[in-house]
């Protein structure tokens, strides 16, 4: 997350207005003014449960979308990304990254394959600008064009369990058609030839829908979203819940799990990264760090002892030495157990090995758990 | 919530109920609410000292850990234990919810410190 200079004017999405209506908690997240919680409808822990056991909704307008579109468009994401976008189908999207040449992360993206020859890479809010220009420096031999839409869009998602049947009553699209990380376009409340995609950030069901980012659409949108929702006991949810059930979900934040000196075996995301496909950035360190071993893993941690592990704490081992950090600690509100991800050397990283997070000078003992902490229940 | 006409209060958001050379230690209404939903305090052992603007334990949020600041000093005589059980508690009636039972140092110390009147005064300021 990158932070914003003093007195500088945070970025707003047109959803903006309508959060302080609703009462949210505002943060500056990347540089962007966002909702983190939203008391009068319960909160955090509540946000975080509609969404694991009904339905919530997000505004996830300050995510950057980058439109890659040329005869040589394919070339180019297989160049810039680590995952294999010629197995993309049209109405299709995946989770990839792109990379330094060292092999560290730019940023991690979801890549939708829109035509034959048209690309959507939708990246993170606090990246946006340093995401753009690397990609337009590395996509410059192909031809291709890469432009930055994510002003044009207001990205809701609609998340959980009754996420379907919320979302159903708004659009003529059957939505039961369209599988889990794949992609339509149709009308949804009105509005022709909307993206309806099936993914999210929160290891629940649902939908993310790109509407016309100005304001009255976008809180037309999501009134009606919050009016169909309301027989589920959809509540509105910031970005408190959206980063404790990505955690369960042991999904990766950048600057957090991932960043500039983090490779892609040490963030443990090798099904993403197809080494066997065409030359990428970052295939060729890659391949010598493989060859070199692992000097440290990310592994789920759970506390045994009273203690929340958080981002940034240390990791001992039992002997006392100081083996590693925490990348993204809190309390699990579903899970209602202290969870962790964390930096150790693979010789600790086994499941049910002990170590030690150093808590206000206290060692409190956690034990490797199997990763994801939460993983939701198969449909019938 | 209104905030208890016979409670002292602090900058930092604790309140304080003074009897006699004892007091029972809490925090505000405006502190819980603003840290949202508690799922961790950590408080002192029975028998420590406690230093009047110093940290004598930790309230932790599911985002957030906060410090609580002693509003006057003495020894710790009492420890709500319920809330290692129920942190909940504290949002549900922070002004029930106490944490900490001193024997005071100085009975006339939390004199100085806000009325009600004064400190839900200076919660709206914050604001």
């Amino acid at each position: 997350m990158s932070s914003t200079a003093e007195g500088q004017t945070l970025r707003k999405t047109a959803l903006n207005a309508l959060h302080r209506r609703l009462g949210a908690k505002m943060v500056d997240f990347g540089g962007w003014d966002m909702p983190v919680e939203y008391p009068a409808s319960g909160g955090l822990v509540k946000e975080h449960l509609a969404v694991r056991t009904g339905v919530g909704m997000f505004d996830v307008s300050h995510m950057g979308d980058i439109l890659i579109r040329g005869p040589q468009a394919l070339d180019a994401v297989q160049w810039i990304s680590m995952n294999d976008a010629s197995k993309l189908q049209e109405g299709q999207a995946h989770y990839s990254a792109l990379l330094y040449p060292e092999g560290t992360f730019v940023d991690d993206v979801i890549v939708h394959k829109m035509g034959p020859n048209d690309y959507l890479l939708v990246i993170n809010a606090g990246t946006r600008e340093k995401d753009h220009s690397w990609v337009r420096k590395n996509v410059g031999r192909f031809r291709c064009h890469a432009d930055d839409v994510g002003d044009y869009y207001t990205q809701i998602a609609i998340q959980g369990p009754k996420a379907e049947a919320t979302l159903q009553k708004l659009t003529n699209v059957d939505l039961s058609q369209i599988k889990n990380y794949w992609f339509k376009h149709g009308t949804v409340c009105n509005l022709p030839n909307t993206l309806i995609a099936r993914t999210g950030y929160t290891a629940e069901d649902g939908f993310e829908i790109y509407v016309p980012s100005d304001v009255p659409t976008s809180e037309r949108v999501w009134n009606e979203v919050t009016e169909a929702g309301k027989e589920f006991g959809i509540v509105p949810c910031g970005l408190g819940a959206r980063n404790t059930l990505r955690l369960e979900g042991k999904m990766a934040l950048y600057g957090h799990e991932i960043s500039d000196t983090i490779n892609v075996w040490e963030a443990a995301l090798d099904r993403y990264c197809k080494m066997e496909k065409a030359d990428f950035v970052g295939r060729v360190a890659l391949e010598k760090a493989k060859a070199e071993g692992l000097k440290r893993i990310l592994v789920g941690l759970e506390a045994v002892d009273r203690g929340i592990p958080r981002d940034g704490y240390k990791v001992f081992d039992a002997a006392g030495s100081e083996i590693g950090y925490v990348t993204s600690g809190s309390p699990a509100p579903f899970l209602k157990k202290n969870i962790a991800l964390a930096y150790v050397p693979p010789s600790h990283s086994e499941i049910g090995h002990e170590v030690f997070v150093e808590i206000r000078g206290q060692k409190v003992k956690c034990k490797v758990v199997p990763t994801p902490f939460y993983k939701r229940p198969k449909k019938l | 919530m209104a905030y208890p006409k016979d409670y002292r209060y602090t900058k930092e958001h604790e309140w304080i109920q003074v009897k006699g050379n004892t007091a029972t230690v809490g925090i505000t209404d405006h502190a819980q609410e603003s840290l949202g939903d508690i799922v961790f305090v950590e408080l002192p052992k029975i028998g420590a000292q406690v230093e009047a603007g110093k940290s004598f334990g930790t309230v932790e949020s599911v985002k957030a850990v906060s410090e609580l600041y002693a509003p006057a000093s003495g020894k710790v005589i009492g420890i709500n234990e319920s809330l290692n059980q129920s942190p909940e508690a504290v949002n549900q009636d922070a002004h029930s919810a106490w944490m900490i039972k001193l024997e005071l140092a100085d009975a006339k110390q939390a004199d100085a410190l806000m009325s009600a009147d004064d400190y839900e005064k200076y919660v709206t300021e914050e604001k």
